[in-house]
């Protein structure tokens, strides 16, 4: 995989988290206890092999930039290749606004041109998996195909989620690829992991510009299909796709099932986030627990049951907390009731008060609200 | 290099024979501590906290481990321009060499090392002390009260004083005497072996110590009683935080407990002005099963857990599978206990498994009851191990 370069393309396609990614990208949102949603891309491409990744930055990329750093979580932080943030265009210039993806990758055309690899893999963050590229790639390399498109068939599709689905012959060639269609015939969805060589990319990305468009997905492949050989490529493995707040929810919660969990994270290599030194969770005589994943550094005097806690959370006395996802250092005092409820970063609930949301939609509280 | 003010030397050579089978296979400064940490961990965050950037650890049995640990010490912030972390083993010179004879002589076998940075003061520190301390305030008042020499104490209980080297000082703290684990103490304050000297002073002591070929060339037992005989400005420090010396098996799993107890007897790690780093290993996080039952323990990330775990402080890459019972115990890194099995006041070293229903830690209590599993032991199916045994 030395001949492979990766981008992660941080084009939120119209997906919004609300109040979860209202000061920070779709790549940085947390999940899983421990992890934001790039980990599970970044962590994929070194696991396959590639030494060399470039990041496209949308807006609000700060707190992207800090969990990232010089990428020494991941091992990219090398003298050769390694990691590359790619700003956006639009902060170049005065009131202008992110126009998409295409024009992220012409800014930094430069980057692309300098790199050594023949072949590129793009990748979307807000889909979370477990894939190594190899198989994937020698089946590129196999089908002498132009693009390859890696996919899952899914048997059950939620109405609110973002899917770009895809239409094969029996010899896997794409048909048909709509981005997020409003009547969903076909039941493969795209990982949005595209395999091509990079002199592709340059192609794609010449005629979009020339052209005014600007989507990579919709314009450079979708609509391009009769042009370019693209070919499928299946993958079995659990996928979580977090296209909204429900979705988004209901894959955090779904984690909490062993076999789930399993094969996210004990399959095919281990998902890397960047570290930060906490003390064990610490667990008191009153603790009550039932079915949780939980980072470090948390502190459990009360009830916890089906729910997710991020780093240096704290659960006082009396509390009882139940499908929920608590962000990092947030704290519910005593006698507190929370049920189907997203908690953002240092968020304070006050003794005895009762938060509930719905499973199908949970109530979010905004990053260091004080309730 | 340029100048540093003080550089820490830390003494990591110890084979630790009192932790018995803990340290078969590795220094004593690598051994697991607080589901998270090695105990170098803790003089080495402490030397980051306290603003010293320049650390030299001596190194000698079993290194692989701890060399490989401590990397190139970035994770304690120790990867520096300039200074930084240094491994210092022994090693063979035109002269020939040796191993090191004594704390004193291993820090006169790399004068070299330390003259890299022509200091003002050199700090020596041991590397199996559980302790938060801030050593720029002790190098404050050993340069307010214009010392030579400073050594960290603590008062300890009376009846503990003859596990430790006694200082006896004057009412300005200056240090008159030096008892070694006396049996008549004429003072509770116990040297926490942490001290602070003028470097060029301290060469010289170090030089003519060397040679001595009756000196046993260590600072409790030569050095600083020569410094005394010769009415050296040699100062305590008093220190009056959370210290415990976890050389033995009894007191390894004493502070353990410490750390388990409510209003924070021991140490306190969630403390973010004084972050205790470690190589912090990357696991996923804690998974807790619907069969799991959790109390007054500590877990750390990547475990699994889906039996009862009570009272007890857990590494990371632990299973506890369904029906598992833990009390009072310390799991080390990537141990698997199978269904049914219980584990009762014990020490369990890393990669140990215990298979299905084997019984650890029963039986007639004993007056010294802790059981320990070395590294890599494997209890077969439904074993039963008594109170107090050692298998490794």
């Amino acid at each position: 995989m030395n001949n492979v370069m990766g981008i992660i393309n941080n084009n939120p396609q119209g997906i919004s988290l609300k109040e979860i990614t209202a000061h920070r990208s779709l790549a940085s949102t947390p999940i899983a206890a421990r992890h934001r949603l790039i980990d599970f891309p970044l962590s994929n491409m070194v696991n396959s092999g590639i030494k060399n990744v470039g990041i496209l930055l949308e807006s609000r990329f700060r707190s992207l930039l800090d969990h990232i750093g010089p990428g020494k979580a991941w091992g990219l932080d090398t003298k050769q290749d390694g990691l590359f943030l790619l700003p956006p265009a639009h902060i170049y210039g005065n009131n202008q606004i992110y126009k998409g993806d295409i024009e992220n990758l012409y800014t930094n055309l430069d980057y692309l041109h300098r790199s050594t690899q023949e072949y590129v893999i793009v990748a979307y963050p807000f889909i979370v998996c477990n894939l190594n590229y190899r198989k994937a790639f020698n089946h590129h390399i196999k089908t002498g195909a132009d693009i390859t498109v890696i996919y899952k068939d899914l048997e059950t599709m939620h109405r609110d989620s973002h899917y770009t689905t895809i239409k094969t012959d029996s010899e896997e060639k794409v048909l048909d690829m709509k981005v997020n269609p409003d009547t969903r015939k076909e039941t493969r969805v795209s990982l949005k992991r595209y395999i091509m060589k990079k002199d592709i990319l340059l192609e794609i990305i010449d005629n979009c510009v020339s052209t005014g468009q600007w989507d990579f997905e919709k314009n450079g492949i979708a609509s391009h299909l009769s042009h370019y050989d693209v070919r499928a490529f299946p993958a079995f493995d659990y996928i979580a796709i977090t296209g909204s707040v429900s979705e988004y929810y209901r894959r955090n919660m779904e984690m909490l099932q062993p076999d789930i969990f399993n094969n996210l994270f004990e399959g095919i290599g281990p998902i890397f986030t960047k570290p930060k030194d906490e003390a064990a969770t610490k667990y008191t005589t009153n603790s009550k627990v039932n079915n949780l994943l939980a980072a470090n550094g948390c502190y459990i005097d009360g009830e916890v049951e089906s729910s997710v806690l991020f780093r240096g959370v704290k659960i006082h006395h009396g509390a009882r907390v139940k499908n929920s996802i608590i962000m990092q250092k947030s704290e519910v005092k005593e006698n507190a009731v929370l049920e189907n409820v997203i908690i953002d970063k240092n968020v304070r609930i006050n003794p005895g008060k009762e938060l509930r949301g719905d499973p199908a939609f949970p109530l979010i509280i905004e990053k260091g609200s004080v309730i | 290099m340029s100048k540093k003010e003080i550089v820490a030397m830390l003494l990591a050579g110890g084979k630790g024979t009192r932790l018995g089978v803990l340290t078969k296979n590795i220094a004593k400064p690598a051994v697991p501590f607080g589901a998270e940490y090695r105990l170098i961990d803790f003089p080495l965050s402490n030397c980051t906290n306290s603003g010293i950037d320049t650390v030299g650890v001596l190194t000698q049995y079993e290194p692989l481990v701890l060399n490989s640990y401590i990397g190139n010490g970035s994770s304690w912030d120790l990867d520096r321009r300039d200074g930084g972390v240094t491994v210092l083993p022994p090693y063979l010179r035109e002269t020939g060499g040796s191993w090191y004879k004594g704390t004193a002589d291993a820090i006169y076998q790399n004068i070299n090392y330390i003259d890299l940075y022509d200091p003002d003061y050199i700090l020596v520190l041991s590397g199996d002390h559980i302790y938060k301390m801030d050593y720029s305030r002790m190098l404050a008042q050993h340069k307010q009260w214009n010392a030579e020499a400073s050594i960290a104490v603590m008062e300890v209980p009376w009846e503990e004083t003859n596990r430790f080297g006694i200082m006896n000082t004057d009412d300005k703290c200056q240090i008159k005497e030096f008892q070694e684990k006396p049996e008549e103490p004429k003072s509770n304050l116990a040297s926490l072996g942490i001290y602070i000297f003028n470097w060029p002073l301290l060469k010289d002591y170090l030089e003519s110590d060397a040679q001595n070929e009756d000196s046993a060339h260590d600072f409790g037992k030569n050095i600083i009683p020569a410094m005394l005989g010769e009415q050296r400005k040699v100062f305590a420090y008093n220190f009056d935080g959370y210290w415990k010396d976890v050389g033995t098996i009894k007191s390894y799993w004493e502070t353990h407990m410490d750390l388990l107890a409510e209003k924070n007897k021991g140490l306190n790690l969630f403390d973010r002005s004084w972050v205790i780093s470690s190589v912090n290993p990357n696991r996923p996080p804690q998974f807790v099963s619907r069969t799991a039952t959790i109390s007054h323990s500590m877990i750390n990330k990547g475990t699994k857990i889906c039996g009862k775990v009570e009272n007890s402080v857990i590494f990371f890459g632990v299973e506890i599978e369904e029906g598992a019972v833990i009390k009072d115990s310390v799991i080390m890194p990537n141990v698997t206990i199978e269904e049914g099995a219980y584990v009762n006041k014990t020490i369990m070293g890393q990669d140990s498994i215990v298979k299905d229903n084997a019984r650890i830690g029963v039986g007639e209590t004993q007056e010294f009851d802790i059981t320990v599993i070395g590294e890599g032991e494997t209890i077969s199916n439904g074993k039963i191990i008594e109170h107090g045994s050692v298998i490794g």
